[in-house]
């Protein structure tokens, strides 16, 4: 079995002061950690690795302080690392990050499966994994809560959808995004702590990638952030006061009045 | 001019709310654009589409085989991929339902168009008449307004329950144009099993109008029994913040924020909820939101339309009793 994780390096937090209104672009400052959705990710790749054999390889797309990331990786059980930098590709949205991926993974041992989380909680967007895919030309299977077997070059997993939950059978090699229900991550070992020090994460630029300029970066991307902005409350709240009795009284009052029950 | 168009969703052959939603929205749109509006609905047996025409779409691409009837995403790819190359919209809507989130990004990608997600606010731009897309990001801290302002169609999903169904008007004339699918032409490396409809007969919470949410205040599992019967009463369907599912109290489906689902009910109750960013990215666009906190200064009550400082363990089970009374 030959598995690849894509992981993204975010921020813990952003802090809204930072942020002044109507600007375009936004710099996050303070701790920046794996994706907590990745840690899904690449626990599912290390069990797999463990329970069938052969490679798990994390790749991130992202700046050199990335490097920090995959060395987190590589401490939790993630055999190899590669970083995709280069300054050209900063700026890229979905299409492009997903293409950018996707000429990475082709580089590599071919993948029997690729897992990414859900989705990053920065752009918060979930369309890197299908995106992906499709620029891969595989089959994928989004919010896959358990993988059930995998056997005769197929997948059985299921994944949470709106009514609950489905089993579905995929044919491999295919991309998979994974939910948090999926596994419980674990944590570094002392071992995999000495391996990520040791470690030397190798570095692919856009020229070691072949990759067509045009299709990265700001210019490669389709689209454009023109504002980002704090949500503003539309409504100004009403706290009701008094007894208990009269603060249930008040709120039924008040949606009798809307009509909403 | 490029038509606006809707990805009109069906289960089971009924139309989703968030399709009668993208009706109404699409026909604002295309108004501003001076422009038609399509919806494309693929299925089986559908029902209901001339309600699409009511609400304002003047064609419905009406594709009807067996094979549409479950979701396969790699068959709907290829139909909705066609369609557009055929047609050429200006703009393409879909709900950010399961289904939206899974397949548009592949129908964007390989279209290699722009695609906006989850976005819960839409206008044209006056000057350059491209659509300005606003969506929360961070967790729900901040809104990015995104536009695509070369590729078409500008492609975007939609927040289920954020944009209102509007009247819709039966005399209102549209076509509803068949479409001939070839089902030997399409195939499909997933295949659906089993369907597991673990939340049971209860309401589930994308479709439900009232939520009742319980957090960490509910102080242990068994309180979700509290907030059940309120729910019940309600005819409300039950969520959880994250402390709860990641302790066990109840399965990670109830979960709502970032992590979770998104919700956009009419009302929503937040039961012993802080009110911590990710929880609010999942539940900020509800009509009404009822907090009900011992701690005044919890930031739940930033966003509340009807703020209860007080022990839920008084109210909740006061608010239960009242309704009981008056359906009595
Ligand atoms: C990447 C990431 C993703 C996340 N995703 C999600 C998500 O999807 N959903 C989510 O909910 N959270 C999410 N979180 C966690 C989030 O940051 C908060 O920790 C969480 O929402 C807090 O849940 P809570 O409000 O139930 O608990 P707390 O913050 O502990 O709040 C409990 C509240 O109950 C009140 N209370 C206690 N007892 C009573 C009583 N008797 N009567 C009335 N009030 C009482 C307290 O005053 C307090 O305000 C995420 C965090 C991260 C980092
Ligand atoms: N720059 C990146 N490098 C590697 N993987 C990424 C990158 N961006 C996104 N991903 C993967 O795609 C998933 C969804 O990200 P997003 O679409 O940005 O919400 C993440 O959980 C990662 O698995």
């Amino acid at each position: 079995m030959n598995v690849v994780v894509c992981m993204k390096q975010v921020p813990e937090s952003v802090t809204i002061s930072g942020v002044p209104q109507g600007t375009a672009s936004v710099r996050p400052q303070g701790k920046m950690v794996i994706n907590p959705f990745d840690m899904y990710a690449l626990e599912e790749g290390i069990r797999l690795k463990e329970r069938y054999g052969g490679r798990v390889t994390a790749i991130s797309m992202g700046p050199a302080e990335a490097e920090e990331a995959l060395k987190e990786a590589i401490a939790l059980g993630i055999g190899e690392a590669v970083l995709v930098c280069d300054p050209i590709l900063e700026h890229s949205d979905t299409l492009a990050t997903s293409y950018v991926l996707a000429r990475c993974i082709e580089r590599l041992e071919r993948p029997d499966i690729v897992i990414c989380g859900r989705q990053a909680t920065d752009g918060d967007t979930g369309q890197v994994a299908p995106q992906l895919a499709e620029q891969l030309g595989l089959p994928f299977l989004s919010y896959v809560s358990r993988i059930e077997d995998i056997s005769d070059g197929r997948l059985t997993a299921q994944r949470l959808v709106d009514e609950g939950h489905q089993v579905v059978q995929v044919s491999l090699p295919a991309v998979i995004s994974v939910v948090k229900e999926i596994n419980e991550p674990r944590l570094p070992s002392l071992r995999g702590l000495m391996q990520a020090k040791k470690a030397e994460i190798p570095r692919w630029t856009a020229p070691d990638l072949g990759l067509d300029v045009s299709k990265v970066g700001l210019d490669g991307s389709p689209t454009r952030v023109v504002n980002v902005f704090v949500p503003q409350r539309s409504q100004q709240g009403q706290m009701l006061e008094g007894s208990p009795e009269s603060q249930v009284d008040q709120l039924l009052e008040k949606l009798r009045d809307a009509k909403v029950i | 001019m490029n038509e606006v168009w809707i990805f009109a969703e069906q289960k089971d052959g009924k139309l989703r709310g968030v399709s009668h939603e993208l009706a109404t929205e699409g026909r604002r749109l295309a108004d501003s654009l001076e422009t038609g509006l399509a919806a494309v609905c693929l299925g089986h047996n559908v029902q209901g589409v001339d309600q699409l025409v009511a609400l304002g779409v003047d064609r419905v691409y009406l594709l009807e085989d067996p094979v549409l009837a479950d979701h396969n995403e790699d068959v709907y790819t290829t139909c909705l991929v066609d369609l557009v190359r055929q047609h050429s919209p200006q703009v393409l809507l879909a709900g950010a339902t399961t289904l939206g989130r899974s397949f548009i990004p592949r129908v964007a990608a390989r279209l290699e168009t722009g695609l906006a997600a989850n976005c819960t606010g839409l206008e044209i731009d006056p000057q350059t008449r491209s659509l300005l897309q606003t969506r929360p990001c961070y967790g729900g801290t901040l809104m990015a307004t995104v536009v695509c302002p070369e590729k078409r169609p500008q492609v975007a999903t939609v927040r289920p329950h954020v944009f209102k169904k509007g009247p819709s008007d039966a005399s209102r004339q549209g076509e509803i144009v068949r479409v001939d699918f070839d089902s030997s032409s399409v195939t499909s490396s997933t295949r659906l099993i089993d369907v597991i409809e673990d939340m049971g007969e209860k309401v589930k919470l994308e479709e439900a109008d009232i939520i009742v949410c319980g957090g960490r205040g509910l102080g242990s599992p068994k309180n979700f029994d509290m907030l059940s019967e309120l729910a019940e009463i309600l005819g409300a369907a039950l969520g959880s913040s994250r402390p709860p599912v990641d302790d066990g109290w109840v399965p990670y489906a109830y979960q709502v924020g970032q992590t979770g689902k998104t919700v956009s009910p009419k009302v929503y109750f937040a039961c012993g909820i802080s009110g911590a960013p990710q929880h609010l990215a999942g539940m900020q666009t509800s009509d009404i939101v009822v907090a009900i906190n011992e701690d005044p200064k919890a930031p739940i009550f930033d966003i509340a339309t009807y703020g209860i400082v007080g022990d839920l363990f008084k109210i909740v089970p006061l608010l239960t009793a009242r309704l009981r009374q008056a359906n009595a």
